[in-house]
């Protein structure tokens, strides 16, 4: 293993020391291990808290600021945030219009919300809506499954909910907004390699250099195939096929269309890829309103990418236009 | 005779402790053939951080060891052992009524409903449940049938370990394994092998009690 790293044990503490040291508009409660706006709580306005395991940066603490999140629990690499974490991140956040979980749909992450949520409930009057997200179309959504992924809608939805939050709509509006971007957007993922947990030492899984695998996570664990390598027009069909057949992208205002980077992909390869996606997307009838290109939602180091897709209308360009200003997504502002 | 005490609850949570940070490697391995690689690092990180808060806070009261575990564990473990470990200890403290083999058993059977409830899992779901829930079969049965609690200790860790290996063959249907589909087949359940530890410490540190 060969990592930018002091000791394994250490790596969540001081990365977050570091961002703190990076970004003083933002507040770091370092026992907690929680990401504040710096402005936080705002007064009347919805609270946006999410988090999750720590190895997707910039997610989540990257899209801490104004228009997007007002707090990100980070948990141990790819380990969720335990429910004290949550719970202050709550606290911190409630500005008297209620508190937003945005969570993504992983065993670990939907148990520690809600106990966090139980928490809350027992010990204040904040009131707490949560949104599950779950767009990979990698997993089928059966009983036989903890069911769908949270992936790269998780990124558009913090974007979007977090629009609607700062123009000052209510909790029950902002929770409908988050649960039509679930509900419009799915995603689908690649890798070339595998991902090194520091923890572990090791790569996670073994991918021989003329294989890749097709329909994975963010946490490194292995995908649904392992198929031939192909080149990057094979890939993007691979990628955006199963995404339209999930969920009919055609007619309407066109889609917002994100190509994410997992870690280990240069930005070269992903502008290829994107090329590759609209070119897919064109032969399908299907129009791209705005566009997101770049490793927004990565796991560690990992080489790979994914395609999420989200039905757009004319309410959601709106908000995604809108102003944000946090350290990895900002314009307007 | 008074065999569960906080002394030798105390004692279960040493030998699960020790369990897990020896087979750390190799829980941490489990769980990247099917998982994300964290299992082992995590256990260990909390069952270390449960030990040393009863080393700070000594609780005297049996059901105040079992919550004191629970509180820690739920407090530093995160992903999804955090919780169900938490949940396991938290409601066999609720359920701790007695100070005998029969209470253990009712204490460890409502944990065990407990983790049910908690991860809306059942048996054959390729989790910690495959092995917890035959060691709660197993050891109702000996007690029920007049062993002393050491001797139904061992047959329930038996028991665990014998559902433990029963994973391996199966298709995972919760949890981060159940992603592969029935590429989890043919991998041993990384939870099913850390329960089978907690109950190989119970039969360890509870040996001789009675």
């Amino acid at each position: 293993m060969k990592k930018l790293i002091n000791d394994p044990a250490d790596v969540v503490p001081e990365a977050l020391r570091g961002m703190a040291a990076a970004h003083p508009e933002l507040r770091v409660d370092h026992e907690n291990r929680v990401v504040f706006r710096g402005d936080a709580p705002v007064r009347g306005k919805v609270g946006l808290v999410s988090g999750g395991g720590s190895g997707h940066e910039p997610m989540h603490a990257g899209f801490v600021g104004t228009g997007m999140l007002d707090a990100a629990c980070a948990g141990e690499v790819f380990t969720s945030p335990v429910p004290d974490q949550v719970a202050a991140a709550t606290q911190g956040v409630d500005g008297g219009a209620g508190v937003l979980h945005i969570v993504k749909n992983y065993t670990g992450d939907v148990m520690n919300f809600e106990m966090a949520a139980e928490l809350a409930a027992a010990e204040s009057d904040t009131e707490v809506v949560a949104v599950v997200v779950d767009d990979d179309v990698a997993v089928q959504n059966s009983l036989y499954t903890a069911g769908r992924r949270g992936v790269g809608v998780t990124v558009l939805l913090e974007k979007l909910a977090g629009a609607a939050a700062e123009e000052g709509r209510p909790l029950a509006e902002v929770a409908e907004i988050a649960r039509r971007v679930n509900a419009t957007g799915r995603s689908m993922g690649m890798a070339l390699t595998s991902c090194t947990v520091p923890a572990a030492g090791r790569p996670t899984f073994d991918l021989p250099d003329d294989e890749m695998e097709i329909g994975i996570g963010i946490h490194g664990e292995p995908g649904r195939r392992r198929v031939p390598l192909a080149p990057a027009r094979e890939v993007a069909e691979m990628l955006v096929e199963p995404v339209l057949s999930d969920l009919d992208m055609t007619g309407g205002d066109g889609v917002i269309a994100f190509v994410n980077g997992m870690g280990g992909t240069p930005l070269l390869e992903l502008y290829l890829m994107y090329a590759e996606v609209v070119a897919v997307l064109e032969k399908a009838g299907v129009g791209v309103a705005r566009n997101l290109v770049g490793s927004y939602m990565t796991s560690l180091d990992m080489a790979g990418c994914s395609v999420t897709l989200l039905r757009a209308d004319d309410e959601l360009l709106r908000l995604w236009d809108a102003p944000v200003r946090t350290p990895a997504l900002r314009w307007g502002a | 005779m008074t065999v569960v005490d906080a002394a030798g609850l105390t004692a279960w949570v040493h030998e699960f402790t020790r369990l897990v940070h020896e087979q750390r490697d190799a829980l941490t391995q489990l769980d990247a053939a099917i998982g994300d690689a964290d299992h082992g690092a995590n256990l260990d990180r909390g069952t270390a951080a449960a030990v040393a808060a009863l080393e700070a806070q000594a609780p005297e009261e049996p059901a105040a060891v079992l919550k004191t575990v629970a509180t820690t564990l739920i407090k530093t473990v995160g992903g999804a052992s955090g919780p169900l470990y938490g949940t396991f200890f938290l409601r066999a403290a609720g359920a701790l009524d007695g100070d005998d083999g029969a209470a253990f058993a009712t204490a460890v059977r409502a944990g065990y409903e407990g983790v049910v409830a908690r991860g809306k899992a059942e048996r054959g779901d390729k989790t910690m449940l495959d092995a917890l829930g035959p060691a709660c079969d197993a050891l109702d049965e000996a007690l029920g049938a007049g062993k002393p609690l050491d001797e139904a200790l061992r047959l329930a860790a038996d028991a665990a370990a014998q559902g433990r290996d029963a994973t391996v063959p199966m298709v995972a249907r919760k949890g981060r394994a159940s992603y592969l589909g029935e590429r989890s087949a043919g991998h041993q359940d990384p939870g099913a092998t850390s329960a089978t530890l907690l109950v190989e410490a119970a039969a360890t540190a509870l040996a001789g009690r009675g």
